[in-house]
């Protein structure tokens, strides 16, 4: 195996091109486990934690751009404001050592149904901005993952950003799982309420081959506000409109049996944190306390 | 392979690049502090500074610390004397068997570093990825906040 270390974004797209098998290594908690392990033995390691170019974010049009280095710990300290549902989600990952080293781009490379970061990057409208030689391309986020830990990637290419609206309305974020720290989830759930375009995101985990949107709870929800006024009026949900919702991301989900939960935990758990961060994030639009961005 | 380590400037030949910084840590530069208990990230024994952040050495591969700055247990401490966070943690009898001692003393000199006074659930916090599997963590708690205070009157002394 050799260890390839390119100081530069363009070396580094070089380097895949010529070895499209290279195993691309961040922050390493989910490559080094494997070759610890010696679950796997690529060729070639491809560090990219060499290059500049991918430790920064920065505001991209409407959007922020999330360099693919950027770390969990860095994304909680200094993007907690503009992106709280993906931050929310960052302060459950693993412990403070694996969040000073693991990236967004990584929970992407690896693309497990469990990653935490996927249910708020699907309900904020996330795009995955991936590099080669051949040039950029931008992949919607519901396009990105293709199957059980299978993404979107061709061989040449690298996640050199991941691009996100900042919030315009209240998010959230919940996660179940054995205790407080460190477990993988049994289930999460993302929700992002979009007031700027009368929408709303809503995705779980680790309840389908893939992290997933649901659909039509999303349709469902957005319908509703609307039609009563509520974006404007701000009133009370109907509690009978609080338990369709849940219901419906419940519907959304195929999930398994396996050694954290079974299929029919995972739908009850997922219906009720549907509800649970509905009537936190509209509490949170109530009061008024929109986060806009700057 | 070149990094520093406790401010001593390493040279090692047979370094595989793939292998963990631990293994290169424990078994190239003879220095066994760092223990290796699960290689997957999950008890935090093998915690060490990278570029001056704590991190798991068994999840960093040895050749993403060439040219970087490593700091192990063995690095807080002089030859003559223990660090505080150190004498704090066999004061308090934090210490049992010692196997997890080490990655908690790293993560506790950064907490302290970070945040001199912290609150109970700051510490555990900081220290919920470092498993301990024979003090039930009290010992270890008050360990934390007697280096707290012991720092704070050192600091307080010197000025
Ligand atoms: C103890 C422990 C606890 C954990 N807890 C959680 C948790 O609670 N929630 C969670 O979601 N995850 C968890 N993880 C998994 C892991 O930390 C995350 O998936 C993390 O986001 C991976 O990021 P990384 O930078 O370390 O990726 P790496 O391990 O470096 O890479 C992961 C994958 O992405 C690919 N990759 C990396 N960067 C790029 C790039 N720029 N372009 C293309 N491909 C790339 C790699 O080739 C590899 O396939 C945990 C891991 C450990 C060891
Ligand atoms: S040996 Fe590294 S975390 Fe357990
Ligand atoms: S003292 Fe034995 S594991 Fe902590």
């Amino acid at each position: 195996m050799e260890f390839l270390r390119p100081a530069t974004w363009d070396d580094a797209l070089a380097a895949k091109a010529e070895h499209p098998g290279a195993l691309p290594i961040s922050g390493g908690t989910d490559v080094m486990v494997e070759i610890n392990f010696d679950a796997t033995r690529p060729d070639y390691l491809l560090d990219l934690t060499r290059i500049d170019e991918l430790t920064d974010w920065s505001p991209d049009g409407e959007r922020l751009r999330i360099g693919a280095g950027v770390t969990y710990t860095r994304l909680i300290a200094e993007l907690a404001d503009q992106l709280p549902g993906l931050a929310m989600a960052s302060r459950t990952v693993g412990s403070p050592q694996i969040r000073n080293r693991g990236t967004v781009a990584g929970n992407l490379g690896s693309a497990s149904p469990a990653g935490d970061a996927h249910p708020p990057l699907l309900a904020d409208d996330a795009v995955v901005e991936a590099h080669s030689t051949r040039g950029v391309r931008h992949i919607p986020i519901t396009e990105f993952y293709t199957g059980v830990k299978r993404n979107a990637l061709e061989p040449d290419e690298l996640i050199a950003a991941v691009l996100v609206p900042p919030a315009d309305g209240p998010q959230q974020f919940s996660k179940i799982g054995t205790r407080n720290a460190m477990v993988i989830s049994v289930t999460a759930f993302g929700l992002a309420l979009h007031p700027s375009t009368n929408t709303v995101g809503a995705a779980f985990g680790s309840a389908a081959p893939t992290p997933r949107r649901a659909t039509d709870a999303e349709a469902f929800l957005a319908a509703e506000l609307t039609e009563s006024g509520r974006w404007d009026t701000r009133a009370e949900l109907d509690p009978a409109v609080v338990s369709r919702f849940g219901a419906l991301v419940a519907e959304a989900a195929s999930p398994i049996d396996d050694v954290r939960g079974t299929a029919d935990y995972r739908t009850h758990a997922l219906s009720v944190m549907a509800r649970r961060t509905l009537v936190w994030a509209w509490t949170d639009y109530r009061r008024n306390r929109v986060r806009t961005c700057a | 392979m070149k990094c520093t380590v406790n401010g001593q400037p390493q040279e090692i030949d047979d370094v595989w690049e793939g292998e963990s910084l631990l293994y290169a840590l424990r078994e190239r530069m003879g220095l066994p502090g760092s223990k290796n208990a699960c290689e997957q990230g999950e008890c935090g024994s093998c915690t060490v500074y990278l570029d001056g952040t704590p991190v798991c050495a068994c999840l960093v591969a040895a050749g993403q610390a060439a040219d970087r700055d490593v700091v192990t247990v063995e690095g807080l401490g002089g030859e003559e004397e223990l660090h505080p966070v150190q004498q704090a943690f066999l004061d308090a009898g934090a210490v049992q068997c010692g196997f997890c001692t080490p990655g908690l003393l790293v993560a506790t000199h950064d907490l302290l570093e970070r945040e001199p006074q912290p609150s109970d659930p700051e510490i555990r916090e900081a220290l919920a990825g470092n498993l301990c599997r024979c003090t039930g963590y009290e010992k270890i708690l008050d360990a934390v906040r007697q280096a707290a205070t012991t720092t704070a009157q050192a600091k307080a002394g010197q000025e």
